[in-house]
C-alpha cells in the first residue's frame, strides 16, 4: 500500500526536487523572522547559479538591514557607504565591462541619500542590475520613516503617522527613473507568494541577461514587508502589504526592452 | 496510478519560528514544534507528513532556505 | 516646567530634551546608530506641538548640514546631530558654516571607525574635529562631555558660545554616552529667540542695508582679510574658552589625561591607585578646542609630577596636543583601545603602572 511508504524512504538525494541554492554561504542571516530579504537574497543566488555566471559575479552591499550581504554569498561582494552603491557599481562596471554587477539597495539607501548616485548610474545607462528593496522603513536603524514610507503609516520618526505636508510625499521612484533613457527595464515584485517568487526570479533572470546584452540599466524592485518595524507577524505582515503598500505600488512590469508599459497617467 | 509523494527536510537550528511556511503550504503539511531550537525559536516540521506532495513552495517561501523538499512518485 | 527637574535619560535623549528646553529653532538630521534616538524623542515628544521649532528628517546628512547652513543664516538657532560617518558627510557643509561665521550647534556621537566601521563608542573623531575635518583654516569651539549631565547642559551652552562667536560649536560626545542612563538634572523651558542678529538674512528691513551670506571670494587680498578675521576671532575663544577638570592632581606624581567616556572610566583608575597608595590625578579637559594648552604646560612645568600619560579610544589623536604642551618636559605615555572596544578601570591603571614602571 503506498500510504505504507515511509518518509525515510522519500527522504534521499535521488529524490531532491528544491533545496537553497549552494551559492550560499554557512553564515545565518542577520534578517528577522519572517523578512522578505532572505527570499530575495537566496532567489539572486539561484539565478546566478543557473545563469552560470558564479565567477563573473559582483555584488554590492548597501547599509541597510542588507549590510552583510557579503557574508551571505559565495561569490565576490563589496561593502558600499551609504547610498553610494551604484556610484560603486559604475566605478566596477568601467574596469570590468565583461562582469555582471548587481547592487542591492534599500529604500534609504536607494531613494534617501542615493538618489543623486542612482539617477545619474541610470541616466548614464550602466549596464547593471539594481535591485531594489522595498519595505517602506529604515529598518537596520530602528525603524525610522523612509522616502517610500505611506502617508499616514507609522514610524519612529513619524510616531503620529506620515504627515506629507512636513514630510514630504511617499516617493514613487521606480516610475521617475524608468523615464530616463539608460534604463531598459522597470519592473516590480513581492516575495510574499511562491507564485510572486517565481515571478521574480524570471525578471532577475532577463536583468542578467540585459546587462550580457549591454542594454543598459535594469531596474528590479521588490516590495516587501518589514514584520519587526510595522509591528506584525510575518503573515499579518505580508497581509498589510498586499493591503496597503501594493496600492501604491503596485506589482507589474513598469519599463520592458526601454518602452514605458505602465499606464504612467495613473495616479501614483 | 501513480501517485505522488513528497516530504520535506526542515534545519531546525536555523529556522526562526516565522511561520510563513506553514500558511503557505496548501496542504497543511507543516506545523510548529512545541519544542525550541538553541536560539529560542519554535520551528517548521512536518505535522501532517502523508498530505505532502513535494510541491516545493515551502521550500521557495522559506525567507532562510532551511527546507529542503524530496519527491517520488509512486506506483499503486 | 519645574526648575531644575530631575529625570532618568538616556544621552540621546536627554540632547533632544534639552535641546527643546533650550529654545532651539529647528533639529535637522538623519537616521545613524547610534545617536538616531536623537531625531525620534524629538518626534515623540513633538517638539513642533511644544515649542513651535522644526524637526524634519533630511535624506542624508549633506542635505542635513546644508539645511542647518540655511537655517543659521537666518539667525535661527538650528542643529543637527550625526555620528562619524554622518560627520564626514557633513565636512564641507561644516567648512561653510565656519567660513560664512554663521552660529549653529553640532553633535557627533562617535564611533568606531574608519569607514562603515563598527557602532560601538570612539574618540577617534578628535582629529576631524578639533584639527580640521573640513577643508581649510577654521576652528570648531568643541566641548566633550563626559556625563548625560553635561550632555545636556552642553546644547544651551553650545548654542550660546557659539552666537557669541558667530561660530560653529561641536559637542563631541560618543556612543556610551548616548546610550548610557544617568539622573540627571534639566533647566526650565526658555523661550525661543525672537530677535535676530543684524548680520543674519531674515529678509531686509526697512530702510536698512541688505544682507547677505557667502564664504567665497575671488580676491586673495580679499580672502586673507577674511582668514585673518577668523583667526582673531579663534585667538578670542583660545583667551575665553578653555574649560577643564582637574580631579586629584594637587598631590599626584602622575597624571592620566582623557576626556569623555574614558575620564569617567579612568577615575575610577585612580581610585583603584590610590587605594594601592600611589598618588595619581586626572586632567580632563572639557573643551578640546580650545584646547587647555597652558593648564597641562604648568603641569609639565611641576617638579613633583613625573609624567602623563593619554587615555583614548584611538590610537592616539589628543596625545599629539598633549606632546605639544608639554614640548619635552616630562614623559608623555598613551593607552588606547580601538575599534570600538572600551578598557575597564584595571586596564588603564595596569597600563600606567607599565609605562612608567610603577611597582
Amino acid at each position: 500500500m503506498s500510504t505504507a511508504m515511509e518518509v525515510n524512504d522519500i527522504i534521499k538525494p535521488e529524490n531532491l526536487v528544491y533545496q537553497k541554492s549552494r551559492l550560499m554561504a554557512e553564515k545565518q542571516f542577520n534578517f528577522c523572522p519572517g523578512c522578505g530579504h532572505g527570499v530575495v537574497v537566496r532567489t539572486i543566488a539561484e539565478v546566478i547559479e543557473e545563469m552560470g555566471i558564479e565567477h563573473d559575479v559582483i555584488g554590492i552591499s548597501p547599509v541597510g538591514c542588507s549590510v552583510f550581504l557579503y557574508d551571505f554569498y559565495k561569490f565576490d561582494v563589496v561593502e558600499a557607504a551609504h547610498g553610494r552603491a551604484c556610484a560603486v557599481a559604475t566605478g566596477i562596471k568601467r574596469v570590468q565591462p565583461d562582469k555582471f554587477v548587481f547592487t542591492y539597495q534599500g529604500d534609504g539607501d536607494l531613494a534617501a541619500i542615493g538618489t543623486g548616485e542612482t539617477m545619474h548610474a541610470c541616466n548614464r545607462g550602466e549596464n547593471i542590475v539594481i535591485v531594489f528593496i522595498n519595505n517602506g522603513i529604515y529598518g537596520m536603524t530602528g525603524g525610522q520613516m523612509a522616502p517610500t514610507t505611506l502617508e499616514g503609516m507609522k514610524t519612529t520618526t513619524c510616531p503620529r503617522g506620515r504627515d506629507v505636508k512636513t514630510m514630504g510625499y511617499p516617493l514613487n521612484i521606480t516610475p521617475l527613473l524608468a523615464q530616463l533613457d539608460g534604463v531598459c527595464y522597470v519592473t516590480r515584485h513581492s516575495v510574499h507568494t511562491p507564485a510572486n517568487v517565481r515571478k521574480l526570479k524570471k525578471a532577475l533572470r532577463q536583468a542578467f541577461e540585459n546587462q550580457r546584452d549591454k542594454k543598459g540599466t535594469s531596474i528590479v524592485e521588490v516590495v516587501s514587508n518589514c514584520n519587526s518595524g510595522w509591528g506584525l507577524t510575518p503573515k499579518a505582515a505580508n497581509d498589510w502589504m498586499v493591503e496597503n503598500m501594493f496600492k501604491k505600488y503596485p506589482l507589474g512590469d513598469i519599463k520592458v526592452d526601454g518602452k514605458i508599459v505602465m499606464d504612467m497617467n495613473a495616479p501614483r | 496510478m501513480a501517485k505522488i509523494r513528497g516530504a520535506v527536510t526542515v534545519d531546525a537550528e536555523r529556522c526562526k519560528g516565522c511561520e510563513l511556511c506553514v500558511s503557505t503550504c496548501d496542504k497543511q503539511v507543516l506545523g510548529m514544534s512545541t519544542a525550541v531550537n538553541s536560539k529560542g525559536y519554535h520551528y517548521a516540521y512536518m505535522a501532517n507528513p502523508e498530505a505532502c506532495i513535494g510541491c516545493t513552495n515551502c521550500g521557495i517561501i522559506c525567507p532562510d532556505g532551511v527546507i529542503s523538499v524530496y519527491r517520488v512518485k509512486v506506483e499503486e | 516646567m519645574k526648575e531644575r527637574e530631575m529625570r532618568l535619560m538616556k544621552g540621546n535623549e536627554a540632547i533632544a530634551e534639552a535641546a527643546i528646553r533650550a529654545g532651539a529653532d529647528a533639529f535637522y538630521g538623519y537616521p545613524i546608530t547610534p545617536q538616531t534616538e536623537v531625531m525620534e524623542y524629538l518626534m515623540e515628544t513633538d517638539a513642533t506641538a511644544r515649542t513651535g521649532m522644526a524637526v524634519l528628517q533630511a535624506e542624508s546628512e549633506v542635505s542635513a548640514i546644508n539645511m542647518v547652513y540655511g537655517g543659521a543664516s537666518t539667525g535661527h538657532r538650528v542643529m543637527t546631530s550625526s555620528s562619524s560617518p554622518g560627520i564626514s558627510l557633513m565636512a564641507e557643509g561644516i567648512s561653510y558654516l565656519a567660513g560664512a561665521e554663521l552660529p549653529c550647534l553640532l553633535i557627533n556621537v562617535s564611533r568606531g571607525g574608519p569607514g562603515l566601521g563598527t557602532i560601538q563608542p570612539s574618540q577617534a573623531d578628535y582629529f576631524q574635529t578639533v584639527k580640521g575635518g573640513g577643508h581649510g583654516d577654521y576652528k570648531l569651539l568643541t566641548l566633550a562631555p563626559s556625563s548625560v549631565q553635561e550632555l545636556a547642559d552642553f546644547i544651551a551652552l553650545g548654542f550660546d558660545l557659539a552666537f557669541k562667536y558667530r561660530n560653529p560649536t561641536m559637542i563631541l560626545a560618543d556612543g556610551a554616552l548616548g546610550q548610557m542612563m544617568e539622573k540627571i538634572y534639566l533647566p526650565a523651558q526658555r523661550p525661543r529667540f525672537t530677535e535676530y542678529p543684524d548680520w543674519a538674512t531674515n529678509g531686509t528691513p526697512e530702510g536698512k542695508e541688505r544682507r547677505f551670506i557667502t564664504s567665497l571670494n575671488l580676491l586673495p587680498q580679499e580672502h586673507e582679510l577674511v582668514n585673518i578675521r577668523l583667526q582673531k576671532k579663534y585667538r578670542e575663544m583660545e583667551q575665553n574658552e578653555v574649560r577643564y577638570e582637574m580631579i586629584q592632581c594637587d598631590d599626584a606624581d602622575y597624571v592620566i589625561v582623557a576626556f569623555g567616556i574614558i575620564a569617567r572610566i579612568a577615575q575610577k583608575s585612580i581610585e583603584l591607585a590610590r587605594a594601592k597608595g600611589h598618588k595619581i590625578g586626572l586632567f580632563r579637559p572639557i573643551s578640546l578646542y580650545p584646547f587647555p594648552y597652558d593648564q597641562i604646560r604648568e603641569m609639565a612645568d611641576n617638579p613633583r609630577i613625573k609624567g602623563l600619560m593619554s587615555v583614548e579610544l584611538s590610537a592616539g589623536q589628543m596625545i599629539e596636543d598633549i606632546r605639544l604642551a608639554v614640548e619635552g618636559r616630562k614623559p608623555v605615555g598613551f593607552f588606547g583601545r580601538l575599534g570600538g572596544m572600551v578598557p575597564t578601570p584595571e586596564e588603564i591603571e595596569t597600563a600606567l603602572y607599565n609605562y612608567f614602571n610603577i611597582k
